[in-house]
């Protein structure tokens, strides 16, 4: 069988082989939340496709066998909360043995309820606090220049989160360094743990915000594979300017009963929902 | 290990002549940054407090300035150890530790990120701008995070070592960088020994342990206490963390007791990490000196040492106090 990944960037071949791959990561991280009892379901719903994308479509320059191989892309990701699903595409990717998805969060695992870089292979940075993400990607950027190196640095921050100030910080800094090695993408789900994001502090004008820390703006519909692999494919049109994509996503997408619903930003699944999930994405989890 | 003050022998006046540790700190890292090119510097803006105006002339591209933005450079640093370099991230104490504590935590501690966090002007060295400027928890809030090493260099060979050190070191540790002026108290074959406590003064009796600008201080004790026939010990804790814990159990088996001293709060930082020790192992005597749970008041750093008793004088008479119990 041929490798999906490769190919033409949107080829229809690849752009279902990955929406498949995206719903096998929503199911494995319900999977997942449904036997720990804990876990942040809507936030790893959110943001499948952006993972199953970056790691299963071939933009991350990474190789799961050498995983701190000096010269390869690194990926943060800032909501650190959303292991779940970040855990399921680094063992599609090929990090770590899919079986070891089964010990999320038991005693002693290597999957903590937030990634450890120290613990398993392919995690770039210790978060789960949030505003961490943005300035660690900061600084890879600033290595690989100093370095002169060609790889990039990417980060996956929530929207909430963008209300911690060291985001605002480090966005200074990517401008101030004209930083285009550095791609921020924002799962914008336009909901944190309490309620709407435009209830609790709002974002918007978001874009806007980012145009004026001097990034490349670019808004996309974040479950839209084609159109993730087309602007991956694409990035780096403006040197000299760090990237913003701006994703929007919604909060529990896939799965009926959790799509754009606060309460399962850290909702978790039933066995009974866990099969009306199942039903819904058309997989199955196979470890 | 050699204690002579510098120049004693060619100054014929009794002062020996004073240096700011920052100088020897800025003048090694560039020594390092010319020969290996992993080395680079994060600053908050504190480009001249931080005395790297020559790395910045000289390595504009491994010279990163973020401005007033603490939690970003600690973020910033962990990211460029991440990418290969080796940090050197620099900010007044104050800042650098209290305003990005979390990321010093997470993105260092917990990430076991080859960082080097140099907190300069550390304790009250900014004297009369006061507490907002003064960093007296650093010691208590840095000791106690796994996986971080804590270094308090004495005088300016022993900065110039312990940075020497650390670029080979694997793992985050945080350096004080004295601004207050201090003597030479290390001769230049002084080599750094990580993780040991350093025997600046013999002696049986009692014993000081303290580091940093008050390891001169300790010596002048010392000396007020051989004049009384006491004999003092005095450990350069230098390596808080890891700290030395085979030194400090000796001391407190063959002296009568330990007096601590340190340029910050008394509860938590060294005398903390000493009693520990002690109570679970020997429990012994001691007289920990440093801030009681204030915030000091207005004065000048030397005013605010010999406020709190940081001083030959206190250092004595805590001395004197442990000489009463048996031994």
């Amino acid at each position: 069988m041929s490798d999906p990944a490769m190919g033409e960037v949107t080829s229809n071949e690849r752009v279902d082989w990955l929406r498949g791959q995206a719903n096998w990561i929503r199911l494995s991280a319900m999977t997942m939340t449904h036997r720990a009892h804990l876990g942040h379901t809507g936030g790893d719903l959110s943001a499948s496709d952006i993972l199953a994308v970056l790691y299963l479509g071939g933009i991350l320059n990474i190789d799961p066998a050498r995983p701190q191989w000096p010269q390869r892309d690194r990926f943060i990701l800032s909501k650190g909360h959303c292991s779940a699903a970040f855990y399921s595409v680094l063992a599609a990717k090929g990090f770590f043995p899919m079986e070891q998805l089964r010990t999320h969060m038991e005693p002693l695992s290597m999957l903590n309820g937030h990634p450890d870089r120290n613990k398993l292979p392919g995690v770039e940075a210790n978060t789960g606090p949030l505003g961490h993400g943005l300035p660690i990607a900061v600084g890879a950027a600033l290595a690989a220049r100093m370095r002169g190196e060609a790889w990039r640095a990417f980060v996956l921050t929530g929207d909430g989160e963008l209300q911690e100030g060291s985001n605002w910080e480090a966005a200074m800094t990517a401008q101030h360094y004209g930083l285009d090695n550095l791609v921020v993408i924002v799962d914008r789900n336009r909901i944190q743990q309490g309620d709407f994001t435009e209830v609790t502090q709002r974002m918007e004008p978001l874009a806007e915000r980012w145009r004026s820390f001097g990034f490349a703006v670019h808004e996309l519909d974040g479950h839209d594979h084609a159109a993730l692999l087309a602007r991956f494919a694409e990035l780096q049109v403006e040197s000299g300017k760090p990237t913003c994509i701006i994703a929007h996503t919604t909060k529990g997408k896939g799965v009926s009963f959790a799509e754009n619903k606060p309460a399962w930003h850290h909702g978790v699944p039933t066995r009974e929902q866990l099969e009306i999930a199942a039903k819904e994405l058309g997989v199955e989890v196979n470890w | 290990m050699s204690n002579s003050p510098s120049g004693a022998a060619q100054e014929t006046v009794a002062q020996p002549k004073l240096y700011d540790c920052r100088d020897a700190y800025s003048q090694t890292l560039e020594d390092m940054a010319a020969r290996d090119s992993r080395v680079c510097a994060v600053i908050n803006d504190s480009l001249s407090s931080a005395k790297l105006k020559n790395f910045k002339a000289r390595f504009p591209e491994r010279f990163v300035n973020v401005g007033i933005a603490e939690q970003n450079m600690v973020g910033v640093g962990c990211g460029l150890a991440n990418g290969g370099m080796v940090p050197y991230v620099c900010g007044a104490a104050c800042f650098l530790t209290g305003r990005a504590m979390e990321q010093v935590k997470v993105d260092l501690a917990y990430s076991k990120s080859n960082v080097r966090l140099c907190g300069m002007s550390p304790g009250m060295a900014y004297g009369q701008l006061g507490p907002t400027h003064h960093s007296i928890e650093d010691q208590a809030w840095t000791r106690i995070l796994p996986n971080m090493s804590v270094v308090v260099p004495a005088d300016p060979v022993e900065t110039a070592a312990a940075i020497l050190y650390s670029l080979e070191h694997v793992g985050p540790m945080y350096l004080r960088i004295a601004r207050m002026p201090v003597p030479r108290l290390f001769d230049e074959n002084y080599k750094f020994n990580f993780g040991k406590a350093v025997l600046m003064r013999a002696g049986n009796d009692v014993t000081i342990a303290t580091n940093g600008v008050l390891v001169c201080r300790a010596l002048e004790a010392a000396e007020k206490l051989a004049s009384q026939g006491i004999q003092a010990r005095v450990l350069n804790i230098s390596t808080l963390k890891p700290l030395d814990s085979e030194a400090i159990l000796d001391a407190a088996r063959t002296t009568r007791g330990i007096v601590t001293a340190e340029e910050g709060l008394a509860a938590g930082g060294l005398g903390g990490a000493i009693a520990e020790l002690l109570a679970l192992n020997h429990p012994t005597p001691m007289r920990i000196l440093g801030l009681p749970d204030v915030f000091a008041p207005t004065g000048s750093i030397e005013f605010l040492l010999d406020h709190f008793g940081l001083n030959a004088a206190g250092m004595e008479a805590a001395a004197l106090e442990l000489m009463k119990f048996g031994g």
